[in-house]
């Protein structure tokens, strides 16, 4: 209730609207956020019970939770696998880790990070998140539809076609993700105009916090990449419904156009889902180093030059489809470039810790959990750059090892790092610290025994997207699934504790971590209150308060 | 108040732009299905061979072999096969072959190829000047014809350090039933089987 004389008459704004209608008709961006971190909990909780379904499977050989599954969903025992598979990815990609990362977070924060009262666009973000239930909607009933969409969320045709999958689940599947996509170019359209027009005066993009750069750079990502998977998706449905024929070499199409077009998004997209993970990370290691981050402008542009790159690198996707050798060497050549600026952020995140005083609270323990996680997932995709390499290793578990290092515990990681460093900010509760390393202790042990002997898996050359496998897999899938039941029963502790927070916890102050917080949202009360920052803060440099890059 | 104005002219100025960058991305993707055609046609990309209406290139002493592959999708009744299985000419000599192809079916069915050469390489200097493959084909029930292609290879493959190690060259083609033939029934479920393979073999990341 911080009303100056000045703003009097606008203290009836200070009251958050109450009911349903608070929600459905929300243009807070806190409110907003608040539901794009729900729905993601909620999706991730589907998207998880689904690997778990997979891990049970694969647990030993032969086909034991499937036929039975299977049969429940009315659907062939293989058939249901391939969906869950689908369906376990899509989830993940546009329905977790997207609406965690950019809808969540960066909805909460990147206002109050650069000093705005909302986002530019109020009832544009909140048609954003509506957008989302009904895609999801969507996407389940893709599930369930006929066979269920079995295409993997590559969506390949001929698989992808009417040949591969002949009702209509595809179709739901392909709706649902241009509803996503729609919502995404619309969230991303209100994130570059928030930061490029609504800095406090004084903030250059230069003393912009890290935070910040990577909404933007993701926002910029979406917007060139998210059309063209509209544009495929199109031509897709186009192709199975009104006889067109984009990927159909018998009307004089081309299956590899898709791969080319779903790449060209495809790729992007992971940076999509990893950069504001780098941004969050920033934030955590210099806050708990209570240092700088060091080499802001080197971290800047590292993640500008990730962006840009990652749009020249998609084949690397597809060495296996009969590439001319020039143009492998080119992609690897490329692919490999990428580590330059990745390695720029690991190891500035590294200098900003040395030296620093730092303290291993649990977003700390999470941050450098995420760095030396995705590290291990960088290292296996330098590997997999390579197109001889690749050759051997495409769709294999090693494959699937290596987008989970850098995803499921890289993003992830990053998710719950920026959760616990901001819970005090969103909820006003104390997270206690006991349960936090709990569930950091006992998640990183599980993904790692569920993730890292899939190396060995796919280097021994069991391929992916299967419901069964030679004996020969058996006892490191078996361990693979020990790690699902750890970081099941981690998940489970973590959702128990945070629902007991969340009702009963203490009340937390504006700055809990001291010093090294030095972003703006740590300046108003812990939670935040309704509006923030109707009074524009100050930074031009007649302030010598303000410093507000780390 | 005007400040607040102003912000708000800018703010739509910057989401106009924005969503102009989205519908040029959209037309983009579009723009890129003949694009993609026209990309493979010039750079040979994929092993796609080059057209030429006539050939002006030199006859060399060089001598290289041509070997002729032949594929039919299921959803194409007819019989498909080089009458020669491979040749030796002379690079820049032109050169006729014929596939045969055979309607097995008791209904007029057409059919249209896809093509490429291996290695994908040597695509821009394997040259056709007349082919079967530029055009749908009709065949009567029963009908069995010869079908001609005209090709040369560019001896500038020589001057090409990279391809001028190749000794063999195969021309591919795939002949599927045009889209436009299929009869208007349940499309064709493929087997349980396959589809489990055929996930696995088309599925990226």
């Amino acid at each position: 209730m911080s009303t100056t004389a000045t703003h009097a008459h606008d203290d009836h704004h200070d009251h958050a609207p109450t009911g349903i209608s608070r929600w459905l008709n929300s243009t807070n961006h806190k409110d907003i956020g608040t539901m794009y971190l729900v729905f993601s909990v909620v999706a991730a909780l589907a998207g998880g019970g689904l690997s778990f379904l997979i891990r049970l499977e694969l647990g030993e050989p032969g086909i034991q939770v499937f036929d039975v599954v299977g049969e429940m969903m009315g659907s062939e025992a293989k058939q249901f696998y391939n969906v869950t598979v689908t369906a376990h990815a899509l989830l993940m990609v546009f329905f977790v880790v997207m609406p965690a990362l950019i809808g969540g977070f960066g909805n909460w924060f990147v206002p109050m990070m650069i000093g705005a009262p909302d986002m530019a666009f109020p009832r544009m973000n909140n048609i954003s998140f509506w957008l989302m239930p009904p895609a999801l909607v969507l996407l389940i009933l893709s599930a369930f539809m006929g066979q269920g969409a079995g295409t993997g969320w590559t969506l390949y045709p001929p698989l992808s076609g009417l040949a591969g999958q002949p009702d209509m689940s595809v179709d739901f599947a392909i709706l649902s993700l241009h509803l996503a996509g729609a919502s995404s170019i619309l969230g991303a359209t209100n994130f570059i105009t928030t930061i490029l027009n609504m800095r406090a005066p004084g903030m250059t993009m230069h003393k912009a916090p890290l935070f910040v750069w990577a909404t933007l750079i993701t926002a910029v990502l979406l917007l060139l990449a998210m059309p063209v998977l509209a544009g495929a998706l199109t031509m897709l449905l186009t192709d199975r419904n009104f006889g067109t024929a984009f990927f159909d070499p018998r009307g004089g199409g081309d299956p590899l156009l898709w791969q080319h077009l779903f790449w060209f998004f495809g790729h992007p997209e992971v940076y999509i889902m990893i950069l504001p993970a780098f941004g969050i990370v920033s934030h955590i290691v210099s806050t708990f180093s209570r240092k700088p981050v060091f080499g802001y402008l080197g971290m800047a542009y590292a993640m500008a030059s990730i962006g840009v790159v990652g749009f020249i690198v998609w084949a690397h996707h597809m060495y296996t489809v009969g590439m001319g050798v020039n143009y492998r060497a080119y992609f690897v050549a490329v692919t490999m470039a990428i580590a330059v600026p990745t390695g720029i952020k690991i190891f500035s995140w590294i200098a900003t810790m040395w030296g620093g005083s730092i303290s291993f609270k649990t977003p700390m323990m999470w941050a450098i959990g995420f760095i030396f996680l995705f590290t291990v997932g960088g290292v296996t995709g330098v590997v997999l750059a390579n197109a001889g390499m690749d050759i051997a290793m495409h769709d294999t578990y090693y494959v699937v090892a290596h987008f989970h290092y850098v995803l499921s515990l890289g993003a992830i990681f990053a998710i719950f790092a920026g959760f616990y460093y901001w819970f005090d900010k969103m909820t006003g509760k104390v997270y206690p610290e006991w349960a936090g390393q709990i569930h950091f202790w006992t998640t990183f042990v599980g993904v790692n025994v569920l993730f890292f002997p899939q190396h060995f898996l796919g280097l021994a050359g069991m391929p992916r997207r299967y419901i069964d496998y030679p004996d020969i897999f058996a006892e490191w899938n078996l361990v693979s699934t020990w790690g699902a039941y750890v970081t099941m029963v981690s998940t489970v502790f973590f959702l128990v504790v945070t629902l007991y927070v969340m009702i009963a916890g203490r009340k937390s102050v504006a700055n809990p971590w001291g010093d090294g917080a030095t972003t703006l949202e740590w300046t108003v009360a812990s939670p935040a209150p309704f509006h923030t920052f109707e009074d524009t803060p100050d930074f031009t440099s007649s302030n010598p308060a303000a410093h507000p890059a780390e | 108040m005007s400040s607040r104005s102003d912000q708000s002219r800018r703010n739509r100025r910057t989401a106009t732009t924005a969503f102009v960058v989205a519908a040029g991305m959209v037309g983009m993707s579009f723009a890129f299905v003949p694009l993609y055609t026209l990309i493979c046609q010039v750079t040979g990309l994929g092993g796609t061979p080059q057209v030429a209406d006539r050939n002006d290139a030199a006859v060399s002493t060089q001598e290289i072999t041509v070997r002729f592959d032949a594929n039919v999708d299921r959803s194409l009744p007819w019989d498909f096969a080089p009458n020669e299985p491979s040749v030796k000419i002379n690079l820049g000599a032109e050169y006729l072959t014929s596939y045969q192809s055979t309607n097995l079916s008791d209904k007029p069915v057409t059919g249209i190829s896809t093509f490429n050469v291996t290695p994908l390489k040597a695509a821009q200097y394997f040259t056709k000047i007349e082919c079967f493959c530029f055009t749908e084909q009709t065949l009567e029930p029963g009908q069995s014809v010869d079908m001609p292609v005209t090709f040369y290879i560019d001896p500038a493959i020589l001057e090409d350090e990279l391809a001028n190690d190749v000794q063999t060259i195969t021309l591919s083609y795939t002949f599927y039933r045009t889209l436009d033939d299929i009869p208007d029934e349940e499309p064709e479920i493929i087997s349980e089987a396959d589809q489990v393979l055929t996930t696995a073999q088309l599925g990226g990341i």
